[in-house]
């Protein structure tokens, strides 16, 4: 297995009957990188992250995650490498509204064995765990309704769930745009801090340029994006 | 499949207000549907419980449902009688073990008169084999003796000793039609069982002949009054003709060749008709109604299974986000499609379960009622191969209906990939 978890090669993509949104010549990502992608909204952040997350197919180019080309999968080996090697995190509603906090951080164990073998046997436990690192210690508040959670909270559940089963890419839609600046900060260095020490990497999307500091390595998207999106 | 099982299950528990009245809506279409089915089956057992161990029924030619209706049923009338000395002969044959003639056509306050023998609290059998027994008093013995049936008892409020007056023809009101110069008394009550025997008040045949003594022509006789009783006791008072006789034969293989001798009597012209025979014929009768009342109750279901589909495409318009974010950590497509299809197939199989509870609750709640009323029994007991077959099919259309929402589902969270906002 090389390094590079993220390959992009001359990767075009336009939504049916649209113009093209995405049109870019190279984007790589090493493992153990965290790499900010600016964009402004409308951008195609997320129609970028759906390629890599392999839920949309680009109709140009190759995308290589973890050294498997994208293109040449099947969309169900496509949704297996994701369901085994990603974590993903939006920008809100991350939660599914009829499980427990714990019940949600466990979710990725149930459609993925490699996941839940990396979890251990404890999985409740690793849940746990996972949530006391990220600031969540209060028993009273895991066994909260997750719409009573605050909206830094259930960033911090999403984050749990994106890292249980140790996936390799971590990917994070501007999870911090609902935030004011305190929670913002603490959230990314939580996250950072978690993803370092389980040797994922990770993708983090956002607007706002200001974070770029905090990560290994900040992209422009309009930078490696040819296509004329004007947002 | 566990774990998507319990999603499915929590996703249901989160929209209980929607995902209940969805479950009402099947657990009461499944309710009418087990109610029509086991309404049909009391009555038949019903009806096949009112007779037992009578061989034949034999009157004057007419339809066999009509004779076994208004011989055993007390429905409907007789068209003609048999005349007594035809009686005698069919009493006489050597195949026949024992006769029970029977004459109808007086009633009490509505409930039917019949005139018999003693002979019939012996031999006359119901529920498969079981007597008739008295809770109260004794068989008539005098001439103006009347032992009447558990209903007609306690409707009334008679005991024994009670004095009551039969009214001519089977009309219930009609002051100028009542034998009110021949009043007879209750001397026995019998216990209840469940057939039209309840609603019978039983006297003897010559009984049926004194107080018609006046009435030849039909109507009172306006000298009848002058007529005492000594006198009517002294009459002989042998019933010129009887309604139809009840039959029990020797040797039951002799049955058909029985039957077709009386039916080809050379003399008086006469119909014998074997109780399960006509009950059969009856039925295909009734079948067809039988057969519309399920269809209807049957379409109701599917107005239940509709209603599952209806809350559930409502449903995913709000629940998009979800879907995307089960896609997001790892769910394939076909993960959301048994998601949505085990929602539908959970809702369907409690709302049938629900549906045979309540069937259950219902009947045991009416069934005293029913019983008295209409005579109809329904079997209380534990729930049996149709409720099972109802479960099954309405699980199982659930599933299948389920794969509706569950393929727009599939489809949608496919073309939304994970970038649905909200």
């Amino acid at each position: 297995m090389t390094d590079t978890v993220i390959g992009i090669e001359n990767v075009r993509f336009a939504w049916a009957r649209g113009p093209e949104v995405l049109d870019i010549p190279a984007f790589s990502l090493a493992r153990g990188e965290r790499v900010f992608l600016k964009g402004p909204s409308g951008s195609g952040k997320s129609t970028l992250l759906g390629l890599i997350a392999g839920v949309l197919a680009p109709q140009a180019g190759t995308i290589r995650v973890l050294d498997q080309d994208m293109g040449a999968l099947s969309a169900a080996k496509r949704d297996k490498l994701r369901a085994d090697h990603v974590g993903v995190i939006f920008q809100m509603f991350n939660l599914v509204p009829y499980l427990s906090v714990t019940g949600n951080v466990l979710l990725p164990l149930r459609f993925s064995s490699a996941r839940r073998k990396a979890a251990g046997a404890d999985a409740e436990g690793e849940a746990r765990r996972l949530l006391a690192r990220l600031g969540l210690t209060d028993e009273a508040l895991l066994s909260r309704r997750v719409s009573d959670l605050s909206v830094g909270q259930q960033q911090r559940v999403a984050a749990a769930r994106a890292l249980i089963g140790a996936p390799d890419l971590i990917i994070a839609d501007e999870p911090t745009s609902a935030l004011d600046a305190d929670a913002r900060d603490r959230f990314i260095s939580l996250l950072s801090e978690e993803v370092e020490r389980s040797g994922a990497s990770l993708l983090f999307v956002s607007h706002d340029a200001s974070l770029a500091p905090l990560f290994t390595r900040a992209v422009d998207l309009s930078a490696i994006n040819r296509a004329g999106v004007t947002a | 499949m566990i774990a998507l099982l319990s999603l499915a299950w929590r996703s249901l528990l989160n929209r209980k207000g929607s995902v209940i009245l969805t479950i009402l809506a099947v657990a009461l279409s499944v309710a009418l549907f087990l109610g029509v089915e086991k309404a049909r089956n009391g009555a038949r057992d019903g009806f096949g419980n009112t007779i037992s161990g009578t061989d034949l029924i034999v009157g004057a030619p007419t339809g066999s449902v009509n004779l076994l209706l208004y011989t055993v049923f007390r429905m409907g009338n007789a068209t003609a009688e048999i005349s007594w000395p035809t009686y005698q002969q069919i009493a006489a044959r050597k195949d026949v073990a024992w006769t029970v003639p029977i004459s109808l056509g007086d009633n009490h306050l509505g409930y039917r008169v019949m005139g018999t023998t003693t002979d019939y609290f012996e031999h006359y059998k119901f529920g498969g084999g079981k007597p008739l027994e008295i809770a109260d008093g004794e068989i008539f013995d005098d001439l103006f003796d009347a032992v009447i049936g558990a209903e007609v008892a306690r409707d009334l409020g008679y005991t024994v000793g009670t004095p009551l007056v039969l009214t001519h023809g089977l009309g219930s009101a009609g002051f100028e039609a009542a034998h009110d110069n021949r009043p007879f008394r209750v001397v026995g009550i019998l216990k209840p069982t469940g057939t039209p025997v309840d609603r019978s008040v039983h006297v003897s045949l010559e009984a049926i002949t004194a107080i018609h003594v006046g009435w030849e022509s039909g109507a009172r006789n306006p000298l009848a009054d002058t007529i005492s009783e000594e006198m009517i006791r002294s009459f002989n008072l042998t019933p010129r003709t009887v309604t139809a006789v009840f039959v029990g034969l020797e040797r039951k293989g002799t049955i058909l060749t029985t039957r077709r001798a009386i039916n080809t009597n050379k003399g008086e012209p006469l119909m014998a008709i074997i109780p399960g025979e006509a009950l059969a014929e009856l039925w295909s009768v009734t079948a067809v109604a039988e057969r519309a009342l399920l269809a209807v109750s049957a379409f109701v279901i599917a107005v239940g299974l509709v209603s599952i589909l209806t809350s559930i495409l409502t449903s995913l318009n709000e629940r998009r986000r979800e879907m995307s974010i089960l896609r997001a950590t790892g769910a394939r497509p076909h993960h959301i499609f048994l998601l949505l299809v085990l929602e539908a197939g959970l809702v369907g199989f409690i709302g049938a379960i629900l549906g045979i509870v309540l069937v259950y609750v219902i009947l045991g709640a009416l069934a005293p009622m029913l019983q008295a009323q209409y005579g109809v029994a329904f079997g209380t007991g534990l729930p049996g191969r149709v409720d099972l077959t109802v479960l099954g099919a309405v699980s199982g259309a659930s599933l299948l209906i389920g794969a509706v929402p569950a393929i727009a589902a599939m489809r949608r969270s496919l073309a939304d990939g994970l970038s649905v906002r909200l």
